[in-house]
């Protein structure tokens, strides 16, 4: 009995100190006292979050490194096909640009010319001669001794042809020889290609004056070209008086190294003038 | 078989010479793919069809140049005795062998060129025509030999496999 009285009164005054302490941390009067025993409580929890967080990282870094990588790689490739992508666009673009030009020429230069574009897909195998190859043939209307020409001036003409393809002679090769005429003096002359690639002016009578800048167009004689083409301009004359013909270089306006397109002029053909060639008599 | 092998190989390194190698030059000279090939072949021992595809080069290269017909099959058939006479003679070092080939090779290619255009009219100045086009010529063959003659090499040994004993 005595046992159980005394059990009764310990857990009432245990319950009542609690809810003393629960009224007197409602009302604030444990602050100073909770601050001081939780302050260690928080620095230990804090250091030992601050450590977790670093192995945590430590952890799963790699990880994002491994994604990151992944994702790098794929924008690498992305990146990488883009700029193939863009290449290619200028090369098209390039391309177009030529084609432009030579369709601008075309449409600038309607006196019955008709023209058929063709690319240039390759040059001779040897390096003395100069000619190159086209990807245009028979089955597209070239024939031989058809003009070859580009927006800026003359480039040559069709030395051989097949169904899909054709070779052109152009005006440096060492073999050729055009008929051309000056300006603004109209003198006649004719060019002469070499194996440097570079074009002298022959034949051209000491009586014409000759100055640097003046204009080489094929002058039409002869019939394997068409009149009034471009070729270039004067560079430099030697002219000696006990010669009796003067001769310059020239300057081409085509860029033979670079050509990329070409015009053939379909609708000429060239005059075969050797019957009218006298033949020396034995 | 492996001379008719010949047709599509040259064929295909003849679309490469015109198509890139004719464009890269050095002054006026440019290398020549299928003379090094040419000599290249000629130079293994156990080939022996060296003489088929110089021919098959000869007919190739003509169809395309603007060359004389006769005068690339002639030039490719002089450079392979060249090449097989000196096989014989310098037989232990055949790279020596190689690039003796390909600079007098080269050299004689282009003197038959000079000859066989002065015959159809056009007539070339010769100094000019050996320091700007026949010298640079054959610096880029020289260059070019090395290589050209390892692949040929492992394409005799693929199409001449050697006897085991």
């Amino acid at each position: 009995m005595k046992a159980s009285n005394t059990r009764f009164w310990q857990t009432t005054t245990l319950v009542l100190v609690c809810v003393g302490l629960v009224f007197v941390g409602f009302s604030g009067y444990l602050q100073p006292f909770l601050g001081t025993v939780l302050e260690p409580v928080v620095g230990v929890q804090r250091w030992l979050s601050v450590r977790y967080l670093a192995i945590y990282e430590f952890i799963t870094v790699p990880r994002d490194v491994a994604s990151l990588r992944t994702s790098n790689e794929e924008l690498e490739r992305e990146v990488a096909g883009l700029q193939t992508q863009i290449i290619e666009l200028q090369q098209q673009l390039r391309e177009a640009q030529v084609l432009y030009a030579l369709l601008d020429f075309a449409r600038a230069n309607p006196q019955g010319g008709q023209y058929t574009a063709a690319e240039v897909i390759g040059r001779d195998p040897n390096p003395f001669l100069k000619y190159i190859f086209i990807d245009r043939g028979s089955d597209h209307g070239i024939r031989r001794g058809m003009p070859v020409i580009t927006d800026r001036g003359l480039v040559g003409r069709i030395d051989a042809v097949t169904s899909s393809a054709a070779r052109v002679q152009l005006i440096t090769d060492p073999g050729s020889a055009v008929n051309v005429r000056m300006e603004p003096d109209r003198g006649i002359a004719q060019i002469q290609g070499s194996i440097t690639g570079e074009i002298t002016l022959e034949m051209l009578s000491q009586e014409i004056p000759v100055q640097t800048g003046d204009l080489i167009l094929s002058s039409g004689l002869g019939g394997n070209f068409p009149p009034d083409i471009l070729i270039g301009q004067v560079v430099t004359v030697r002219s000696k008086p006990n010669e009796l013909f003067q001769s310059a270089s020239v300057q081409t306006v085509v860029d033979f190294n670079t050509l990329q397109a070409v015009l053939v002029i379909t609708n000429f053909r060239p005059i075969d003038i050797s019957p009218l060639v006298p033949s020396p008599e034995p | 078989m492996v001379t008719l092998l010949g047709v599509p190989i040259i064929g295909f390194l003849l679309i490469i010479q015109t198509a890139v190698i004719s464009r890269l030059k050095l002054l006026e000279g440019t290398g020549d793919l299928i003379l090094l090939f040419v000599i290249a072949w000629a130079l293994q021992g156990r080939v022996r069809s060296a003489w088929q595809w110089a021919i098959i080069a000869g007919v190739l290269v003509s169809l395309v140049t603007a060359l004389p017909y006769f005068i690339a099959l002639a030039g490719y058939l002089t450079i392979t005795l060249m090449a097989r006479l000196l096989q014989h003679q310098v037989w232990q070092t055949p790279i020596l062998a190689m690039f003796v080939t390909t600079f007098v090779g080269t050299v004689v290619f282009h003197l038959l060129s000079i000859s066989g255009l002065a015959l159809a009219g056009t007539t070339l100045p010769i100094q000019e025509s050996l320091t700007l086009v026949t010298l640079p010529s054959a610096l880029i063959n020289l260059i070019l030999a090395l290589p050209v003659y390892t692949v040929v090499s492992d394409l005799s040994n693929w199409a001449y496999p050697a006897e085991e004993v």
